[in-house]
């Protein structure tokens, strides 16, 4: 029995908000998902309801003791229909109590001024009585450079800029002139300010660029890997997050780490494909169907990270991988942990073993499930999968973990 | 056929500039766009017959360094300003394709005493809603000749779009072009209308506007667009797609060289 919250693995509830309509030859008949989906396809009657299911979904694993409920932002994206996280995180703080309201985040280069961000997270933070988790990412190109029409070569500059502001907003106690490349503000005074102190835990969310992991170690951040290909792809990526904390001469606490898996839980591993591949087909075909051109602006990612071989996560190449991929492949090669109880836990434990991770995020609601699906899939996880990997890392406090959350959630 | 490759610096070698230079004559700075690979080519080395040609890589292109101190295009003018310095250059005569001809109608009305006289291949710079100039920085390699070349099947064509051997020359190739795009794309995205139609009134230097008759990349429209706004401007279309500097040398050169006299 876990008695403090803070002592335990931490698993959380991970929501992309994706459109589920989208035609049957969709990948065929248009270039990208992202950036110039046409909106015609969008079809307001059939997404009436659709922000209450999702939050239905989020608020049901709450109950179901989800340890954390994850929203994050895109933009012009037919599988993240969630320019605005912070909205998202705002009507949950009304009908959650225990969980933290992990935003992941807020794109900051994207706000002018990026005190917004501060104002902002301030403000959830004490609307969830000190549950937030403020999560800072870049960015993907396809939201920064071309939704947003931010130039790729600063992105990363004013990204670091509006970083500082940001905590200094939060952390200094007078007024104070903000004088920045790309900001200026003579009188930075935000009201109100966070209820943690000195402010809310911040998560990086990166996609595995080098000078992410050296920024994020520096500083004592939790680092994010949000990928949709899996613990298995995964793992170079962490292990160079692990290489630079090291380098810093940091500890190696696994709650310095987050990653986010899709999982699907069925009584049988026979009936998790019957019951999951349609919706994992749609979120792999569909959803990460993005246009070569769009898949990263010339200066999105440096030099550096250039030089070390690695690909962005979606593009033509990402696309020929996925195209000859079935539910043999989606499992074998990780990017699905999927079967009964038993087949989850026991791929799942070596998933946060070999990534080294205290704070597991799992996509249950994966491409088109419905609500009643999505239900099915969260309470199975709750029951018979969350309790066994809780104890994998005794010994290891979570010093990332939001204050406000209440002991033995 | 290049005499002289050189760097030079500016600004205690915050800003590097590697300058190509061949010819003899007067001055001729020529200023290149997002898709030229080395700096030099044939249309160029028919030019140096005539003139003294440099050929400046843009600051984080090839050899050249220091774009990241570099916050628009006026401090791009100003880079260049300080080159033709370095060079001992008073005036040339200008030359630039697309992103280069951008350079060099910028450089030609903030500083007009630079420019003798100013050659314009399809240049970028102004926009028109009813015809946007392709999105060129991001269009995938395998798309680009259809765009770029009036024949993608030409030999000059395919020799362009000729890829690496090994893994190791394509991953170096491939952080080349993403390198010189993104040190171009800094100075025009998203949109690349920066201002340029309000300076363009103060162009005085005899100005050429050249483009190719079938370029695909940047509409004829833009050619009347630039006539209309540069006082004086010639215009002159030649067979040729966007790369026309390359599909047609002899004529864009002949036609440049007569433009300019000596």
């Amino acid at each position: 029995m876990i008695t403090d919250a803070r002592g335990a693995m931490k698993i959380c509830f991970f929501h992309l908000m994706p459109y589920r309509f989208l035609p049957e030859d969709f990948e065929n008949r248009y270039r990208s998902v992202w950036v110039d989906v046409p909106h015609h396809l969008y079809d307001p009657e059939k997404t009436r309801g659709l922000y209450h299911e999702f939050l239905d979904e989020l608020e049901f694993a709450e109950a179901q003791g989800f340890d954390g409920l994850c929203v994050n932002e895109h933009h012009n994206n037919a599988y993240g229909l969630m320019p605005s996280p912070n909205l998202m995180a705002a009507a949950l703080t009304r009908r959650t109590s225990r969980a933290a309201v992990i935003v992941l985040g807020n794109s900051l280069a994207a706000y002018n001024p990026p005190l917004r961000v501060a104002e902002e997270f301030a403000m959830l933070d004490l609307l969830s009585r000190g549950r937030l988790v403020a999560g800072f990412p870049v960015g993907t190109s396809m939201d920064m450079n071309f939704a947003y029409g931010i130039d790729p070569a600063t992105l990363r500059d004013r990204y670091h800029e509006a970083h500082d502001l940001v905590i200094q907003a939060w952390t200094r106690p007078e007024v104070f002139a903000f004088n920045g490349k790309y900001t200026q503000v003579r009188y930075v005074n935000i009201w109100p300010q966070p209820l943690q102190k000195p402010h809310p835990p911040v998560w990086i969310p990166g996609g595995g660029s080098v000078e992410t992991w050296e920024w994020t170690a520096k500083l004592d951040y939790v680092y994010c890997y949000l990928s949709y290909y899996g613990y298995k792809r995964g793992k170079a990526t962490m292990d160079g997050f692990w290489e630079a904390i090291a380098r810093v001469g940091a500890d190696d606490n696994p709650y310095r780490a987050g990653f986010l898996q899709l999982v699907c839980v069925a009584d049988t591993d026979a009936e998790a494909e019957r019951l999951y591949f349609p919706h994992v087909h749609y979120f792999y075909q569909k959803c990460l169907n993005v246009w070569e051109g769009f898949a990263e602006a010339p200066g999105y990612r440096t030099v550096k990270t250039l030089q070390t071989g690695t690909k962005p996560q979606v593009g033509a190449q990402a696309k020929k991988i996925r195209q000859s991929l079935n539910w043999q492949k989606y499992l074998e090669q990780g990017y699905v942990i999927a079967g009964s109880p038993r087949t989850v836990r026991e791929q799942l434990t070596d998933c946060i073993k070999s990534l080294r991770v205290g704070h597991l995020m799992v996509l249950l609601q994966i491409g088109s499930m419905p609500k009643e699906l999505t239900l099915h899939n969260t309470a199975l996880f709750a029951r018979d999968v969350m309790p066994h990997v809780r104890d994998l890392w005794p010994g290891y406090k979570d010093r990332w973990w939001p204050s406000g959350v209440p002991n033995g959630a | 056929m290049i005499d002289d490759d050189r760097t030079l610096d500016i600004r205690e070698g915050a800003v590097r500039f590697r300058v190509l230079s061949a010819g003899r004559g007067p001055h001729l700075v020529s200023f290149h766009s997002f898709h030229e690979r080395g700096g030099w080519s044939p249309f160029l080395d028919r030019l140096a017959a005539r003139y003294t040609v440099h050929a400046p890589f843009h600051p984080g292109v090839q050899g050249s360094s220091g774009v990241e101190t570099l916050d628009d295009v006026l401090d791009l003018v100003l880079a260049y300003d300080e080159l033709f310095d370095r060079l001992g250059i008073g005036a040339a005569h200008l030359v630039g394709h697309f992103f280069g001809g951008m350079v060099a109608a910028e450089l030609a009305a903030t500083l007009r005493q630079r420019a003798v006289k100013l050659v314009l291949v399809s240049p970028l710079g102004l926009w028109r809603d009813d015809a946007p100039s392709q999105d060129l920085l991001i269009l995938p390699q395998e798309d680009l000749p259809a765009v770029l070349f009036r024949d993608p099947a030409s030999e000059v064509a395919r020799r362009w779009a000729a890829a690496p051997q090994t893994e190791e020359e394509t991953l170096a190739a491939q952080i080349e072009s993403i390198q010189r795009r993104a040190s171009m794309a800094k100075f025009v995205w998203p949109i690349p209308d920066k201002g340029l139609q309000k300076r363009l009134h103060r162009i005085t230097a005899p100005t050429l506007v050249l483009w190719g008759d079938a370029d695909r990349a940047n509409p004829v429209v833009y050619a009347e667009e630039w006539q209309r706004r540069v006082k004086g401007a010639a215009l002159l279309l030649v067979p040729g797609g966007h790369m026309v500097l390359h599909e047609a040398p002899d004529a864009a050169a002949a036609a440049v060289m007569e433009f300019l006299g000596t």
